[in-house]
């Protein structure tokens, strides 16, 4: 039995522990705002939070998260800073990756309160966007920072 | 024809739209029909466009599908524009697949095209009606009323009443006549054309709430992955399924027949494995022991291919134009210049692989998936399951990415296929590996040019050739030749050359061929416009000075176009003055009469012309000691014509550029003993944020002309311009993509 608290709410798995946090997310808890795209750590599609941190739920197995506090998408709160200036920005198309590119800058916010252009491309270039947002994303999180600041 | 009629008291609206008091529909009536009385007795089966409710919520139809371009935005906005509601009390009903809407495949970057006006008659119907109902309540006339967001007005007695309040009295009165209603006047647009970041899904999609494929569900539905034929057409020889029958959570193996050519969107076949989860189903699979039979399609191997392919477009092909006479020309003994360019199969790589749930019961079916064409669901699935086209609903989920994968929809037959054998709803999930090994590939091409030199550097005959396995190789088995390929920045060149042919080659497949964004013109541009910078620098004239000389003078370019294209030539000729004014607005915005010379940086610049929108690009390249290209600057110049949402064109375009980025620099599929070699995003490389253009500048020329394409025509101008400031900044021309196959240093 494997013990997690996920958004807050404490939760059992009593199922194959090497089932990556993704599939258990989005298949049993029903948190499908974490997406799959990859499998192995290459898209960061399926970014989530592990006490705060950025992880690969796709490769990321529930052995691994016993005890640990998991936040999703649906964890934070709307409309967090970052969510408001990819509002403001535009930056979505398809929106598939963003959720998985909000977590990211998140996290990237919590430890760098004025990131750099080298800051964002160092932390944002595990996440792939096929739309190609880029652009926006970067500016997005430059926002972000100002108003978090 | 589209008949706009009033269906409010019909009473059979369902979803959002039962809200619905007052509900406009257009009914797509056969021409012969039209003027006659016949009409009314043709079957009652209207297409609902739009309601609004005593609460004054307007609904509005989308029937396209959205994934990514904003067509679910744009149209809705359209109408509300005309119908002069306030956006923000605008919800947006996605349609279901049904031939009543008519066209519902989005591709071809045509839905504001095609349905602009449309959607401007439903909305100022709608508006014409409430403003008679609010006439007749005041007894006025209606030319006295006018309309502010949601309201109607009567100015000389400062009575106002708002839609929700008219909306049972609209419901009432007869539909006005298209010739008796009043337009608004472009300068009276409140949305269209104007700077504002709505997208109708944008809180959901943040927060991540939206709906895609990948999220559908129905109830008690389990999850299949299917193990395809590594090679197109093998078949199972063998099967050992007794390990994955052990793996914890996985229910049943089932066999999927192998698809016979032509492959259609019929299912691949293979072996599916059942399971209580997609991670189940996945583990499974990885235990299956199969044998695979013979294919035709075990020899397809991309180097020898390429050879070939090579080899073809140095022969003559099929005459696709012509105009005078290039061997007479050639002939003469000048200066002749000749290039091979070469680019390769791509995967779409969608950031949501392919997905679909289905369910068949008592002979129906109803499915939901991420599809660009909901209508060829239904097809696919009355063709494979011997079932009536009727008989299938599609319901459409946001897409998470499509680019023209997703107008294929096999994985929603798949999912209905398993789902009659199961007698359950079943969730078929491609892994990143299917999605990129059993794609509907981008044609590997290959591309022959030859000019003769005038006196003044400028050619005097252009003869191109094209060859690759052509899209109709998927419809057709004995497909050779390219078809509408063709008119993808072939057979329209328009350049002031008096001798100019161009030429196709026949080309076998071996793989599935599809469409991808902007698709042949992917490579006949790089082919184009590479060349026609190779022939700049041999006359040492400057690029931008040069293209526009190759232009020529502002002209309307006579072309002979067939079907749909010869629509489109009468309503949106090729107009070189619009070429002309993308180049000189991008030259202009760019500094290039002053870019800097330095080594190691260079600019470059292509136009091109794709789905009636005119797009210049130049891009300036950064090339470090390890031979890397970085991309710091790219500015685009795009005449689409009359445009809804700029800041949306603006995103599209900078969009296309880093998809440019990704196959001019990066991706390759290739495929060896007949299976691709490339399987996930280490060994398939797309742009990543760090190797994408730092700053892309778009800017959208102001227009009055119809509506045009945007998600497509950014794309086609990018590699070559690439391509030519690589050129520029390293003395390399490079004729083959991905770059990164070349070494710069």
């Amino acid at each position: 039995m494997i013990r997690l608290k996920v958004n807050g709410h404490e939760k059992t798995f009593d199922g194959d522990p090497d089932m990556p946090l993704l599939w258990y997310l989005r298949d049993v808890a029903g948190l499908t705002g974490t997406k799959y795209g990859c499998g192995m750590s290459l898209c960061g599609s399926c970014t989530v939070h592990r006490n705060g941190e950025a992880i690969r739920s796709c490769t990321t197995a529930m052995k691994d998260v016993a005890g640990a506090s998991i936040t999703t998408i649906e964890g934070i709160e709307p409309m967090h800073p970052v969510q408001k200036a990819w509002m403001e920005i535009r930056v979505p198309q398809c929106g598939y990756c963003q959720t998985g590119q909000i977590m990211q800058a998140i996290a990237l916010l919590k430890e760098k309160k004025n990131p750099t252009d080298q800051d964002i491309d160092t932390a944002m270039s595990g996440n792939l966007c096929r739309c190609g947002t880029y652009t926006r994303i970067r500016a997005a999180i430059h926002q972000a920072a100002k108003e978090l600041a | 024809m589209r008949l706009i009629e009033n269906v409010s008291r019909r009473g059979f609206l369902q979803g959002a739209l039962a809200s619905g008091v007052f509900v406009l529909s257009a009914r797509v009536l056969p021409s012969p029909l039209w003027a006659a009385d016949e009409a009314a007795a043709a079957p009652f089966d209207p297409t609902i466009w739009m309601s609004i409710g005593a609460d004054g919520t307007v609904t509005i139809v989308a029937h396209r599908s959205e994934m990514g371009c904003g067509s679910r935005t744009a149209l809705p906005i359209v109408v509300a524009d005309e119908l002069d509601a306030d956006w923000k009390r605008v919800k947006i009903e996605q349609a279901p697949g049904d031939p009543k809407y008519g066209d519902q495949d989005t591709d071809g970057s045509h839905s504001v095209k095609s349905n602009f006006e449309l959607m401007r008659q439903v909305g100022a119907t709608g508006r014409a009606m409430l403003i008679s109902a609010a006439a007749a309540q005041w007894g006025v006339a209606a030319k006295e009323c006018s309309t502010e967001p949601h309201i109607v007005v009567h100015k000389a007695s400062g009575r106002k009443l708002g839609y929700g309040e008219l909306a049972a009295a609209a419901a009432n009165l007869a539909v006005p006549k298209k010739e008796d209603l009043q337009f608004k006047s472009r300068d009276e647009w409140r949305y269209i054309g104007k700077e504002s970041n709505a997208l109708f899904d944008l809180p959901e999609i943040v927060t991540g709430k939206a709906t895609f494929g990948m999220d559908a569900t129905m109830p008690g539905m389990v999850y299949a992955s299917i193990e395809h034929p590594p090679v197109l057409g093998q078949k199972i020889k063998s099967l050992d399924d007794r390990a994955t029958l052990k793996v914890a959570g996985v229910q049943k193996i089932i066999k999927i027949d192998t698809v016979e050519p032509p492959h259609l969107f019929k299912p691949l076949g293979g072996v599916a494995v059942i399971a209580d989860n997609t991670w189940a189903a996945f583990n499974g699979r990885k235990q299956l022991k199969i044998e695979w039979g013979k294919s035709p399609h075990s020899v397809y191997d991309s180097v020898e291919f390429r050879k070939t392919l090579t080899e073809t477009s140095r022969k003559p092909g099929k005459v696709v134009r012509n105009i005078g006479d290039v061997d007479a020309e050639f002939a003469k003994g000048g200066k002749i210049m000749e290039a091979e360019y070469y680019a390769p199969h791509l995967a779409h790589a969608a950031m949501e692989p392919n997905v679909a749930v289905a369910e068949f019961r008592d002979g129906k079916v109803v499915a939901w998936a991420p599809t660009q064409n909901p209508q060829a669901v239904q097809d696919t699935i009355a063709n494979v399951l011997g079932i009536k086209k009727e008989d299938v609903t599609c319901h459409v989920t946001l897409l998470g990415g499509a680019f023209g994968r997703k107008s294929k929809p096999d994985q929603v037959a798949e999912a209905a296929v398993l789902s009659k054998q199961l007698g359950k709803p079943v969730k078929v999930v491609w892994t990143r590996e299917d999605d990129i090994q059993f794609d509907f590939f981008h044609s590997v091409a290959a591309m022959y040019m030859k000019a003769a030199i005038g006196a003044n550097g400028k050619p005097t005959a252009w003869l191109q050739r094209t060859t690759y396995p052509p899209i109709g190789s998927t419809f057709d088995a004995t497909a050779k030749y390219a078809d509408d390929e063709m008119g993808l920045g072939w057979n329209n060149l328009p350049f002031d050359i008096p001798n100019h042919r161009a030429e196709n080659g026949p080309a076998d497949y071996h793989v599935r061929i599809g469409w991808l964004r902007s698709v042949a013109n992917i490579y006949h541009a790089f082919a184009i416009h590479s060349f026609a910078d190779e022939l700049a620098h041999n006359a040492k004239r400057d690029p931008v000075e040069y293209l526009l000389n190759l232009v020529g003078p502002a002209r309307i370019v006579p072309l002979e176009a067939k079907g749909d294209d010869a629509e489109d030539a009468k309503a949106y000729p090729l107009d070189t003055a619009r070429w002309r004014r993308v180049i000189e607005i991008v030259a202009e915005r760019s500094n290039w009469a002053k870019r800097p010379v330095t080594k190691g940086r260079g600019f470059g610049i292509a136009a091109h012309r794709s789905f009636l929108t005119y797009v210049a690009t130049v891009v300036e390249v950064e090339v470090d000691g390890r031979g890397q290209v970085h991309i710091p600057n790219v500015w685009t110049a795009m005449d689409a014509g009359t445009v809804v949402s700029p800041d949306n064109v603006r995103n599209q375009v900078q969009g296309a550029a880093v998809f440019g980025t990704s196959l001019a620099l990066f991706s390759e599929i290739t495929a060896r003993r007949g299976i691709i070699e490339q399987s996930n995003f280490h060994n398939y490389q797309l742009a990543r944020m760090n190797r994408a253009p730092r700053n892309i500048d778009v800017h959208v020329v102001a227009s009055d002309a119809p509506p045009a394409g945007v998600g497509e025509p950014g794309l086609p101008p990018f590699a070559p311009a690439l391509y030519n400031a690589v050129f520029a900044a390293t003395g390399k021309r490079v004729r083959e993509m991905p770059l990164s196959k070349t070494k710069l240093v």
